[in-house]
C-alpha cells in the first residue's frame, strides 16, 4: 500500500499471554493497528479489555515473568520493536516512543526534583551537557504551563494536575514520534482534565506527534482522536475513523457503550448498562467473546470466532452477524 | 426486620461473623504455614528441643548429675560416654546442655509474655484513645528505647541481682517499647476501618469494641513480633548470664556455661562449642517459625 | 551519579531550611537525655546498698556510715541528688570512680575511641555485606539467590555475638593463628572483633534492605523511568535504591545502638579496651558511679548517632525535611 510511508505504527497480530500458576491469561488475542503519522488513535474499552497490556507491549514493558509476547509484529517507523535488543530498546524508549501512565500521584520519583526527572530523559537521548539538559528541562516545564523556576521543587510540592503536566513534559522532552497516553486524566478532577487534554492537543499538534489515547471515556475520544479502536476481551472488535465508529456504529458492544452514556436531554430516562460482565480471561468462550451479553447473538456466535470484516476502506468490525446481508443494529447512522 | 430486632444489646459481641471469619482465617494461616519449608523445619527442631529438655529435667537428678563435681572425670574430650565432653568439674556437658534448655526456654517465653502484656496493653490504649494518652505513652516508650537494650538490661540486672526472675523482668522490660509500638500501629490501622464505626453506630461500648473487634484483627503483627522477640530474648538472657548477671552458677544455663568454658578455650574448645550450638539451634528454629508465620499472614510481603 | 546543578544540595538554597531542621532535632534531644539519665540514675539508686557500703566495707560501724552518707549528701531526696548529678555532668564531673580514684567522665572518654573504632569498622563491614546482598535478594526475588540470602540473614540473627566471637577465636586465632584474640596492639587485632560486631548487624540490615527494595521495586515511578529509556541497572541503582534508603538508614542507626550495646559482649570476649569492657569491669568491681556514668554516656552517644541519621534522612527524602521545617 502506498499509505505505508504515512504509517508510524504498524502492529500485526499481536498476542500477549500472562502465564501464571493458576492458568494462562490471554490478555491480547491478536490485534492489528495501523496508525498514521500525526494521527491520534483512541483505544477504548472497559477495564481488563487489554488496553494497558497493549500499550506496555508497544514499549516492551510487560513484566517478563509472567507476561509473554507470543507472536506479532510491532513496527515503529518501519523498525520491528519485538526484534530489538534491550540496549536498542532503551534508546527508543523516551525518544521515539513515550508513555504517560495513569496515576500522576505515583508516576514521579519522590526523591528527585522535577527538573532533574525531565533532564534525565534529555540527557539519555541527546548528547548535550548537563547544564544544557537542565535548561531545556526548564523550557519544557514552561511549555506545559509550569514556571521554570519550579524545576528545583519536588513532586510532593505539586498538585495532581501539575504532576501530570510534568509527566507530559518528560514524555515529550525528546520530541517523540509516538506518545502513548494510558488514561492520563482518569485520576484528575474534571476541570483539570479539560486543561490537561487541551495541553496534550496543543503539544501534539506543535510537535507533530502521533498519539494513542487509551481511555474508557468516549467524550475524550471524540475530542482528541482521529481514529478509534474498540477493544473487548483482548481483541479489537471495531475500528475506524471517528466518523465511522461514532456515526456509523456497527458492533453491538460499541452500541452498548454509546447507549450506556447518560442522555443529557432526557434526564428521566433510565440508564442502560450492558448486562453481564466481561468474561474470565483464563476461560474465554469458544466463539465471540461478547456473545453471552449480546442482544443480537445467535447460536453460531457462541461457537465460531468472528474474523475482521471490512465494511469500508477504513472501517472494520468483528461480528458474525454481518455475514447476513440485511443485519443492522438498532443504533442509527448519523449523517 | 424491625429496628428492635436488628440492634443487639451492648457488651455482647456485635456479630458472630467476626469469630467465624477468624476461625477460617486461622485455618488458612495454618495451611500457608505448613507449606513453608523453613517453618516446618523450625517446628520440628524446637519440638525436639522442648521434648529433650522436658525429659531431661524430669528424669535426671539435678544434684547427682548436673552439679556434682567429679574430679576424676575432669576435662574429658567428647566421647561415647560423654558426647559433649566434661567440664572443669567433671560434669557431663551433654546432660547439662539438655537440662539447661529450661532456663533459656523459660526466660524467653516468660520475658516475652511480660513484654506483651505490658507493651501490648499500653499500645492498644495508646492507639485507641489517641491524644494526650497516646503522646505520653509513646514518648515514654521512645525514651526507653533510646537506651541500647543490652545496656538497659545490664542496668536492671546489676541493680537487682543475678537470678532468674530479675532476668525475666529485665529482658521483658527492654522489649516493652517494641510491643507497644506494634500494638499501637496495628490498632490504628483497624480503628479507622468502617466496621468499627458501624459498631459504634449501633451502640457498642468502647471497651467492648476494643476487645471484641480491634484486638482480634490487630493480632497478626503482634503474633509475628512475639515469635521474633522470643529468639532475641533468649540471646539477651544468655548474654547476661555470660556476663554473670543472669542465672548464677552452678546452674547449667547456656550463657553461663560459655562463660566458664571461656577460660579453657585454648585446649578444650569443645566446652564453648556445644552450649553455643544449643542457643543457635533454639533461636534459629524459633526465627524460622516466626518468618514462616509472617509470610503466612501477609502473602503480599512474599511475592 | 549526576544531578542538575541546584539538585546536588537543595539545602544550600537561600532559606537555610536545613539549619532549622538540624537545630530543631538537636533541641529535641535534650529532654530525651534528661529523661534517660533520670531512668538510669533511678534504677541504679533502687539497688540495695550504695557507694558508702562499698567504700567503707564491713569494718565501719553503721553509725559512721550514716555520717559518711550525710557528708556525701546521700540522704537528700532522689530528685535533689539527681539534679546535682546532672549539674555535675554538664561540667564534666560525674563523680569519682572508687576503683581508680579518677574522674568518671575522663575515664570514659579515654576508653571511648577504642569502642568508636570498633563500632565504625564493624558497621562498615556490616554494610559491605548486607546492602549488596539485600539488593540482590530483592532484585532476584524467589530465586535461589533470594532464599539463600534469607537463610544466611536468619542465621545471623540467631547467633549470639559473643559466641560468634568465641568461635572465630577458636578457628582463626587458636587453630590457624592468623589473628590475635586479645587486646588491640596490632593492626590485625581489629579484624576478628570487627567481623563479630559486623555480622550481628549485617543480618538485620540485609533483611531490611531486601524488604525495602521489594516495596520500592513495585512502584510506578520505576515504570516511568523505564519508559524514559533508563537502563535497568540505573533504574535499580539510582531510582529504586535512593527511595529504599530511608528504612535502611533507620536500621543502620538502631543497629549502631545495638552495636554499642553489643560492644559490651564483643569487647569482653576479645578483651578490647573500650567502654563496653569498662562497664563490665565496673560491674564486677561494684563501681556504681562508673556504671551509671557509662550507661548514661553511651546512651547519649547512641542518641547522637540517631540524630545524625535523622539529618541524613532529610538529605535523602525531601518530604521528611518539609515536615519538620514549616
Amino acid at each position: 500500500m502506498d499509505m505505508s510511508l504515512d504509517i508510524i505504527l504498524n502492529v500485526k497480530n499481536l498476542v500477549v499471554h500472562y502465564e501464571t500458576e493458576s492458568g494462562t491469561v490471554e490478555a491480547v488475542g491478536g490485534i492489528d493497528i495501523a496508525l498514521k503519522k500525526k494521527h491520534a488513535l483512541g483505544l477504548v474499552g472497559e477495564t481488563g479489555a487489554g488496553k494497558t497490556t497493549t500499550a506496555r507491549a508497544l514499549l516492551r514493558l510487560i513484566p517478563d515473568p509472567p507476561g509473554v509476547v507470543k507472536s506479532g509484529v510491532i513496527e515503529l517507523d518501519g523498525d520491528d520493536i519485538l526484534k530489538k535488543s534491550v540496549r536498542e530498546l532503551e534508546t527508543i524508549r523516551g525518544k521515539d516512543i513515550s508513555m504517560i501512565f495513569q496515576d500522576p500521584m505515583t508516576a514521579l520519583n519522590p526523591v528527585f526534583t522535577v527538573g532533574e526527572q525531565i533532564a534525565e530523559s534529555i540527557r539519555l537521548h541527546e548528547s548535550v551537557s548537563n547544564k544544557e539538559a537542565y535548561e531545556r528541562a526548564k523550557k519544557m516545564l514552561e511549555l506545559v504551563g509550569i514556571p521554570g523556576f519550579r524545576a528545583v521543587e519536588y513532586p510532593h510540592q505539586f498538585s495532581g494536575g501539575m504532576k501530570q503536566r510534568v509527566v507530559i513534559a518528560i514524555a515529550l522532552a525528546c520530541h517523540t514520534k509516538l506518545l502513548i497516553a494510558d488514561e492520563p486524566t482518569t485520576a484528575l478532577d474534571v476541570t483539570i482534565q479539560a486543561q490537561v487534554l487541551e495541553l496534550m492537543k496543543r503539544l501534539k499538534n506543535e510537535y507533530e506527534t502521533a498519539m494513542i489515547m487509551i481511555t474508557h471515556d468516549l467524550g475524550i475520544v471524540a475530542d482528541m482522536c482521529d481514529e478509534v479502536a474498540v477493544m473487548y476481551a483482548g481483541r479489537i472488535i471495531e475500528k475506524g475513523t471517528l466518523e465511522d465508529v461514532f456515526n456509523h456504529t456497527r458492533h453491538p458492544y460499541t452500541e452498548g457503550l454509546f447507549n450506556s452514556l447518560p442522555n443529557i436531554e432526557d434526564r428521566k430516562a433510565k440508564l442502560k448498562p450492558i448486562p453481564g460482565l466481561m468474561p474470565d480471561p483464563t476461560a474465554l468462550p469458544e466463539g465471540c467473546a461478547f456473545s453471552p451479553r449480546c442482544p443480537y447473538a445467535k447460536e453460531l456466535c457462541g461457537k465460531k470466532r468472528p474474523q475482521p470484516r471490512w465494511i469500508s476502506d477504513t472501517h472494520m468490525v468483528e461480528c458474525l452477524r454481518y455475514e447476513e446481508p440485511v443485519f443492522r443494529i438498532v443504533r442509527e447512522d448519523i449523517n | 426486620m424491625s429496628a428492635k430486632q436488628a440492634s443487639p444489646k451492648p457488651n455482647q459481641p456485635v456479630s458472630k461473623k467476626t469469630n467465624n471469619r477468624n476461625r477460617s482465617q486461622f485455618a488458612e494461616i495454618m495451611r500457608n504455614l505448613k507449606r513453608n519449608k523453613g517453618a516446618v523445619i523450625g517446628i520440628c527442631i524446637i519440638a525436639l528441643i522442648v521434648v529433650l529438655t522436658v525429659i531431661t529435667n524430669l528424669t535426671v537428678d539435678y544434684n547427682e548429675k548436673i552439679i556434682r563435681q567429679v574430679a576424676s572425670e575432669r576435662l574429658q574430650k567428647p566421647s561415647t560416654e560423654h558426647p559433649f565432653g566434661t567440664d572443669q568439674y567433671g560434669r557431663d556437658i551433654f546432660l547439662r546442655v539438655l537440662y539447661g534448655g529450661r532456663y533459656s526456654l523459660l526466660v524467653g517465653i516468660v520475658a516475652v509474655m511480660v513484654s506483651l502484656s505490658i507493651g501490648g496493653v499500653l499500645g492498644i490504649i495508646a492507639g485507641y484513645f489517641g491524644g494526650l494518652t497516646e503522646s505520653i505513652i509513646m514518648r515514654t516508650c521512645d525514651i526507653f528505647s533510646s537506651i541500647p537494650s543490652m545496656l538497659l538490661a545490664i542496668c536492671i540486672s546489676t541493680a537487682f541481682g543475678a537470678n532468674i526472675f530479675i532476668l525475666m523482668i529485665s529482658v521483658g522490660v527492654v522489649t516493652v517499647p517494641a510491643f507497644a509500638r506494634v500494638a499501637r500501629a496495628s490498632v490504628m490501622t483497624v480503628r479507622d476501618q468502617e466496621f468499627i464505626e458501624a459498631a459504634r453506630a449501633i451502640g457498642a461500648s468502647r471497651f467492648s469494641i476494643m476487645f471484641t473487634h480491634i484486638l482480634p484483627n490487630s493480632l497478626a503483627p503482634i503474633i509475628v513480633q512475639v515469635t521474633m522477640r522470643v529468639g532475641s530474648a533468649i540471646i539477651t538472657a544468655a548474654s547476661l548470664s555470660f556476663l554473670g548477671l543472669g542465672v548464677p552458677a552452678p546452674a547449667p544455663e547456656w550463657g553461663a556455661m560459655l562463660s566458664e568454658g571461656r577460660s579453657f578455650i585454648r585446649n578444650y574448645s569443645y566446652m564453648t562449642m556445644f552450649p553455643g550450638l544449643a542457643i543457635v539451634l533454639t533461636v534459629l528454629s524459633i526465627n524460622l517459625i516466626g518468618d514462616g508465620l509472617r509470610d503466612a499472614m501477609d502473602p503480599k510481603l512474599k511475592r | 551519579m549526576h544531578s542538575g546543578p541546584l539538585d546536588l544540595c537543595p539545602s544550600l538554597n537561600p532559606g537555610g531550611s536545613m539549619h532549622k531542621y538540624i537545630i530543631s532535632r538537636l533541641l529535641s534531644l535534650i529532654p530525651v537525655i534528661l529523661a534517660v539519665s533520670f531512668i538510669v540514675f533511678f534504677i541504679v539508686d533502687l539497688a540495695p546498698g550504695d557507694v558508702v557500703d562499698i567504700i567503707a566495707g564491713t569494718e565501719v560501724s553503721v553509725a559512721d556510715k550514716a555520717v559518711m552518707r550525710e557528708e556525701m549528701g546521700l540522704n537528700k531526696p532522689l530528685l535533689v541528688r539527681y539534679f546535682r548529678y546532672m549539674g555535675g555532668m554538664l561540667r564534666g564531673d560525674m563523680g569519682i570512680s572508687y576503683v581508680t580514684n579518677k574522674n568518671v567522665f575522663d575515664i570514659y572518654m579515654s576508653r571511648l575511641p577504642a569502642t568508636l573504632l570498633l563500632a565504625s569498622v564493624g558497621t562498615i563491614v556490616a554494610l559491605a555485606i548486607a546492602i549488596p546482598l539485600g539488593i540482590t535478594a530483592a532484585v532476584h526475588q524467589n530465586t535461589w539467590l533470594d532464599s539463600s540470602s534469607m537463610v544466611i540473614g536468619l542465621l545471623g540473627l540467631s547467633i549470639p555475638t559473643f559466641w560468634l566471637g568465641l568461635m572465630l577465636i577458636i578457628v582463626f586465632s587458636l587453630k590457624l593463628g592468623l589473628f590475635p584474640s586479645i587486646g588491640n596492639q596490632t593492626l590485625l587485632s581489629i579484624v576478628l572483633p570487627a567481623i563479630t560486631v559486623g555480622s550481628g548487624q549485617a543480618a538485620l540490615t540485609m533483611r531490611t534492605t531486601r524488604s525495602s527494595m521489594l516495596e520500592v521495586i513495585r512502584q510506578d515511578y520505576l515504570s516511568t523511568a523505564r519508559a524514559k529509556g533508563v537502563p535497568e541497572k540505573v533504574v535499580i541503582r539510582k531510582h529504586a535504591f535512593k527511595n529504599a534508603l530511608i528504612p535502611i538508614l533507620t536500621v543502620i542507626g538502631t543497629q549502631f545502638g545495638v552495636a554499642l550495646g553489643g560492644a559490651v559482649m564483643t569487647e569482653t570476649v576479645f578483651a578490647w579496651p573500650g567502654v563496653g569492657r569498662l562497664l563490665v569491669d565496673s560491674i564486677s568491681n561494684r563501681d556504681t558511679l562508673m556504671v551509671t556514668g557509662s550507661i548514661i554516656l553511651t546512651t547519649i552517644l547512641s542518641s547522637i548517632v540517631m540524630l545524625l541519621i535523622d539529618i541524613a534522612y532529610a538529605f535523602v527524602d525531601p518530604r521528611i525535611k518539609a515536615r519538620y521545617v514549616k
